[in-house]
């Protein structure tokens, strides 16, 4: 059943992919030339506007397959690229926003001048910028805390101020690295609700990288099973779940919820029981 | 409450220490009749200090600005070193060896041949040996900062595209003002140190460092303690202020997520 959704992608043809990469492997090379295959024969397309979680167990290389797409790091074979542009292109074009597990911003800056950070090193002009960012604050609900700065924000807050950072230039691609890993529970929640909101309305495409089931059932359209060394897609499942209006709370309470998380656990723990057994290295 | 009285505990406690100390110091020279040339009485001190407040101010004032003028020079010199070190790793290299040579010079023992190269009428002389001393610390840790930024802003950086300099001037060097501010503390009292040691090998006279030899070279004891407690004055009046500029610039700096 879900091996026919690996296939489908609205990617090809008329329109050009948000994210398009193809036959790519990693390989890292250690110390003393001790290799580690990070990455083995990834495909993966991601059309315009679509949510895509990548989700597996430590090591399966879905945050080194993040980096490729944004260019932090370079692909030992295959091609990844981005609007149609190659990786390093679309980063000097600003084609994507990126949000990090940490949140990352400069402790030196007011919340108001680190989401301005992007749009300040690329030149726009101070009351654009402050008109932008009232805008960005808006978006996350942090209007009163535009002159703060992060020492006096809660985690969740500043990962809110990273997410409004990330969608300063208005990017049609958003990565993300686990951004909600070190948040609990509560404010986990919280955030993903905000986040398919925001995606709503921004309309932007994202990779999002995490390894919550729940978490990628109810954000994503399609969620990209990793499996760990060599790193590679086990499967990818397309999640229905309705349209960002249509997805509130409610939703972590329905059927379809349950029945895609469980389709989710089934494909992660599947075949070979790695993850299970992971204490078991030889 | 809590909080106040905490706060009168910590300025007290070391307040009624050194009065006891001092009291304990008084007791002694009184009870073993210790001579002045040995040590005088903290009485005798302060009374010295006292009557003597207008030259001391006085000394202190050239003294500490010639403190001042070496801290600055040698602060700002160290710095901009440091970040062009930290840019171009051609001249990290070559000045390493000159700085470690640099930072094992006993840069006092220059006092004497500066004085000869920039006339012994000048404070020059005495501002070059603070800014030297100055420059090693504050070059060493500014440089240390420079390579601590976090691997997620460098990311940051990369993602944006930001040019070297560009990423210098918005994440490296703010990120490294902690660092910058703990060389800049060790050196304002070796500034202070630096220019005072250099009045003993020459030069005008006014500063403190100059008024203490005098007064004890006329064997006025109690009026070279006298200058030696402004001397004390004056290097703690660098530490605080720069101590109170650090921890207002680096006030936002607690670790973050």
């Amino acid at each position: 059943m879900s091996a026919a959704s690996t296939e489908q992608s609205p990617a090809d043809g008329l329109v050009t992919a948000a994210v398009h990469v193809t036959g790519v492997d990693k390989i890292f090379t250690g110390k003393k030339k001790a290799t580690v295959t990070a990455l083995e024969k990834i495909e993966l397309t991601v059309a315009p506007g679509e949510f895509v979680s990548l989700i597996g167990p430590s090591g399966c290389g879905k945050s080194t397959l993040l980096r490729l797409i944004a260019d932090l790091d370079t692909p030992s074979t295959g091609t990844v690229t981005v609007f149609g542009k190659t990786a390093r292109q679309a980063r000097i074009d600003q084609e994507y926003g990126i949000a990090f597990q940490q949140a990352g911003l400069l402790p030196w800056r007011t919340v108001s001048a680190n989401i301005e950070l992007p749009l300040e090193l690329h030149g726009v002009a101070g009351p654009k910028r402050k008109a932008r960012s009232a805008e960005l604050l808006a978006l996350v609900g942090l209007t009163d805390f535009a002159e703060s700065y992060p020492d006096q924000l809660s985690g969740g807050m500043q990962q809110r101020v990273a997410i409004a950072r990330a969608l300063a230039e208005s990017p049609r691609l958003l990565l993300m690295d686990e951004p909600f890993g070190a948040l609990d529970e509560m404010t986990r929640e919280r955030m993903q609700t905000e986040l398919v909101r925001i995606t709503a309305e921004t309309g932007a495409a994202v990779v999002f990288v995490t390894h919550s089931i729940p978490e990628a059932v109810y954000l994503s359209n399609r969620v990209v099973v990793m499996s760990p060394r060599p790193g590679r897609i086990r499967d990818i499942l397309t999640v229905s779940l309705g349209s960002a209006a249509e997805r509130s709370d409610h939703l972590r309470e329905d059927e379809a919820f349950f029945t895609n998380v469980s389709r989710v656990r089934e494909l992660l723990h599947g075949e070979a029981p790695v993850g299970i057994r992971g204490v078991e290295n030889r | 409450m809590r909080g106040q009285a905490g706060t009168l505990r910590t300025v007290l406690a070391p307040v009624l220490l050194g009065l006891g100390a001092l009291l304990i110091w008084q007791l002694v020279i009184v009870a073993f009749e210790i001579k002045p040339f040995i040590v005088p009485g903290p009485l005798a001190i302060g009374s010295e200090f006292g009557e003597n407040i207008g030259t001391v101010l006085q000394g202190a004032l050239v003294t500490g600005g010639n403190a001042l003028v070496g801290l600055v020079i040698g602060g700002v010199l160290g710095i901009l070193f440091a970040i062009v070190a930290a840019l171009a790793r051609v001249v990290d290299e070559l000045s390493a060896a000159v700085i470690a040579a640099l930072a094992v010079v006993p840069i006092v023992a220059l006092a004497p041949v500066l004085y000869t190269m920039f006339g012994a009428g000048a404070e020059t002389a005495r501002q070059l040996v603070a800014a030297i001393a100055v420059f090693i610390p504050v070059f060493i840790n500014t440089l240390r900062g420079l390579r601590q930024v976090r691997p997620v802003h460098r990311d940051l950086m990369h993602v944006y595209a930001a040019s070297a300099w560009q990423t210098t001037r918005t994440v490296t060097v703010p990120g490294a003002l902690p660092f910058i501010f703990t060389g800049l503390r060790i050196a304002s009292s070796l500034a202070v140190i630096s220019a005072l040691i250099a009045e003993y090998f020459g030069g005008p006279i006014g500063g403190l460092g100059k008024s203490i030899t005098s007064a004890a070279s006329g064997s006025n004891y109690p009026l070279a303690w006298a200058y030696v407690l402004g001397a004390i004055i004056v290097g703690l009046v660098f530490y605080c202020v720069t101590l109170a500029i650090e921890s207002f610039a680096t006030r936002h700096y607690k670790p973050s997520t």
